[in-house]
């Protein structure tokens, strides 16, 4: 067994198709490991034992007819619970959808169930994705795998912990403001956010529309990118998705990084960043300049307003969007009222959690009448003074290297009593999202509490194939990274 | 810089978000979006006048289909999902 969970995704695969492994002892053993850790991580708000047999079996012969001939056909993953899986539940880890169950499958679980892919189960969050520790789930509190006494991460804290732990080789998660890159660093596993627009949202429980994006989590770079491959691509259901063609993640390997300009923005290992944390990319820079790669500090401007302009352009999204929950066609209502208004009153009060209600508070304030100009349309402006400060670096580089978060995975507990202390550690990762670029994170180092540090890679838009490369190359230079988990025999 | 939320504004975002907040809930969120606030007005120091605000990231103007069913009426499992049902309707307190 212990084999089976120590192959990449892509070995896994590779091993199926050519009959060396059956799709049932690959899934048996993601059980095995799943009953071993579960009890100390708490990653899955849900695992689909009996539905799992089911599938196998159906998997099993989809691959000997030829019908799933994907490179990660066979390989069971996790998929986020705001992301939705027709007959099974998905909550968005609230009690508003505690027993929702879709009648529909997200655009993205439709293709990874087309390419062979099997879903394991769905995991922890925080609560409408809204956290950066997976804290405000309404469920559970996900541990971290390396440390039990640190959060993982959010907001899909759940799916990292869950690659990281070795229960699941691979799990999609959704990126608004840094939700796959952050805990992906915390939990020293590799995700990738695409390009806005490039993975259909089409089943995407919406939390800002115009920054939500869906991609890979897995325990290395050509997972991701094999992943990536399975779910990217326009789609008619999503209005935003983009035409744009697709550029295959798979490339002719590469040795070293000659002619590969990489820009380090100096406000991002500035004041508020670890000192460790700034080692390890330090370390990183140097490594891939070692190898041909031509790097470079700079000035990125902008970047103190980047989470001002996230926070009101989120939250005022968020407001919107969430509107439609009240307790009418589905979702939670509460039970004593006499009264329709009252009844949506209550019923979203009792629904949402702290956090989640906060974000509306806000966003309602600032799309009033009398403040839309003052914040909303404003912040809107200096989104567009963020894109063009970027679009100017990448004139210059071709990736732009940054840490995911200015420290190592906090202590649980610590985080969620000051929500404004909480917003300014998503400092690294919301620009990305604000103009709409790709980026992906993988692990870089280790602080002195033996807690993973990670980095990203940021590339223009549609540029995915230049950062998986890239960080492929550096992955392989960088050799491989331990795992947070052993055989407890 | 900070911008005091009155009891008229507070009540008003209320009404908009559809919360009935308790009066202890009401005043730690005032109180915690006044500090977002004011953190947040950090962008007026920027000099946007001459600037537009940037809606959608890709140019893609608007996309068009047929408004046609592709995927069946699906009302049995819509319903299935409501909190109250009866004979094949939502169910809602009385509306007047």
């Amino acid at each position: 067994m212990e084999e089976i969970l120590h192959m990449s995704a892509l070995e896994l695969g590779k091993s199926i198709r050519e009959g060396k492994i059956s799709v049932s002892e690959a899934a048996e053993s993601c059980l095995e490991q799943i009953r071993r850790k579960e009890p100390d991580i708490s990653a899955f708000l849900f695992v689909d034992e009996d539905g799992l047999k089911q599938r196998v079996k159906e998997v099993e012969e989809g691959i000997r007819q030829g019908r799933y001939t994907s490179p990660l056909a066979g390989v069971p993953v996790a998929v986020k619970d705001n992301i939705c899986t027709r007959g099974m539940k998905t909550t968005c880890a609230s009690r508003m959808l505690e027993n929702f169950v879709p009648q529909y499958d997200a655009e993205a679980v439709k293709r990874l169930e087309e390419a062979g892919m099997i879903i394991v189960g769905k995991t922890n969050m925080d609560e409408f994705a809204m956290g950066s520790t997976s804290e405000t789930s309404y469920f559970q509190t996900t541990k971290n795998p390396w440390n039990t006494k640190h959060v993982p991460g959010g907001s899909s804290g759940g799916s990292c912990a869950a690659v990281s732990a070795g229960e699941v080789w691979m799990a999609l998660g959704s990126d608004t403001g840094g939700s796959i890159r952050q805990p992906a660093s915390y939990c020293g596993v590799t995700g990738l956010k695409p390009t806005y627009g490039r993975v259909s949202r089409y089943g995407l429980i919406a939390y800002a529309s115009s920054l939500d994006q869906i991609g890979p989590i897995g325990g290395n770079v050509k997972d991701c990118a094999a992943f990536y491959d399975v779910i990217a691509g326009k789609d008619e259901k999503d209005a935003s998705s983009s035409p744009v063609p697709v550029e295959t993640a798979v490339w002719k390997e590469k040795e070293d990084l000659t002619g590969v300009r990489i820009g380090i923005p100096r406000e991002y290992l500035g004041e508020g960043t670890d000192p460790q944390v700034k080692q390890a990319i330090e370390k990183a820079a140097a490594l891939m300049e070692e190898h041909g790669a031509f790097v470079e500090w700079f000035s990125l401007k902008m970047t103190e307003y980047v989470i001002p302009a996230y926070y009101i352009i989120a939250c005022a999204e968020a407001s919107s969007n969430l509107e439609r929950f009240d307790g009418v066609k589905y979702g939670y209502r509460s039970a004593d009222v006499q009264e329709l208004h009252e009844m949506y009153k209550k019923s979203r009060q009792e629904g949402f959690g702290e956090e989640v209600k906060r974000r509306i508070l806000l966003g309602s304030f600032v799309l009033s009448s009398g403040y839309y100009d003052a914040y909303y349309l404003k912040a809107l402006k200096t989104k567009a003074l963020i894109k063009h400060e970027l679009d100017m670096a990448f004139q210059k580089y071709d990736c732009i290297l940054a840490p995911a978060s200015p420290s190592a995975a906090p202590e649980l507990g610590t985080s969620l009593k000051d929500p404004l202390k909480m917003y300014l550690s998503d400092i690294d990762t919301v620009a990305v999202n604000l103009a709409g670029l790709p980026a992906i994170c993988l692990p870089c180092g280790m602080d002195s509490q033996g807690l993973p540090i990670g980095m990203q890679l940021i590339g223009d838009c549609f540029q995915e194939k230049k950062i998986l490369e890239t960080a492929a190359v550096y992955e392989k230079l960088r050799g491989s990274f331990p795992v947070s988990w052993k055989e407890e025999m | 810089m900070s911008r005091k939320i009155d009891d008229a504004t507070m009540d008003n975002v209320e009404i908009l978000a559809k919360l009935a907040l308790s009066d202890e809930e009401r005043e730690r969120a005032r109180e915690e979006m006044e500090k977002i606030l004011s953190y947040v007005e950090k962008i007026n120091e920027l000099d946007t006048d001459r600037t537009e605000p940037l809606v959608h990231i890709l140019e893609s103007g608007n996309v068009f289909r047929e408004d046609e069913v592709t995927n069946g009426s699906g009302k049995e499992e819509s319903l299935a999902n409501a909190p109250r049902k009866k004979d094949g309707q939502y169910m809602v307190p009385k509306t007047v």
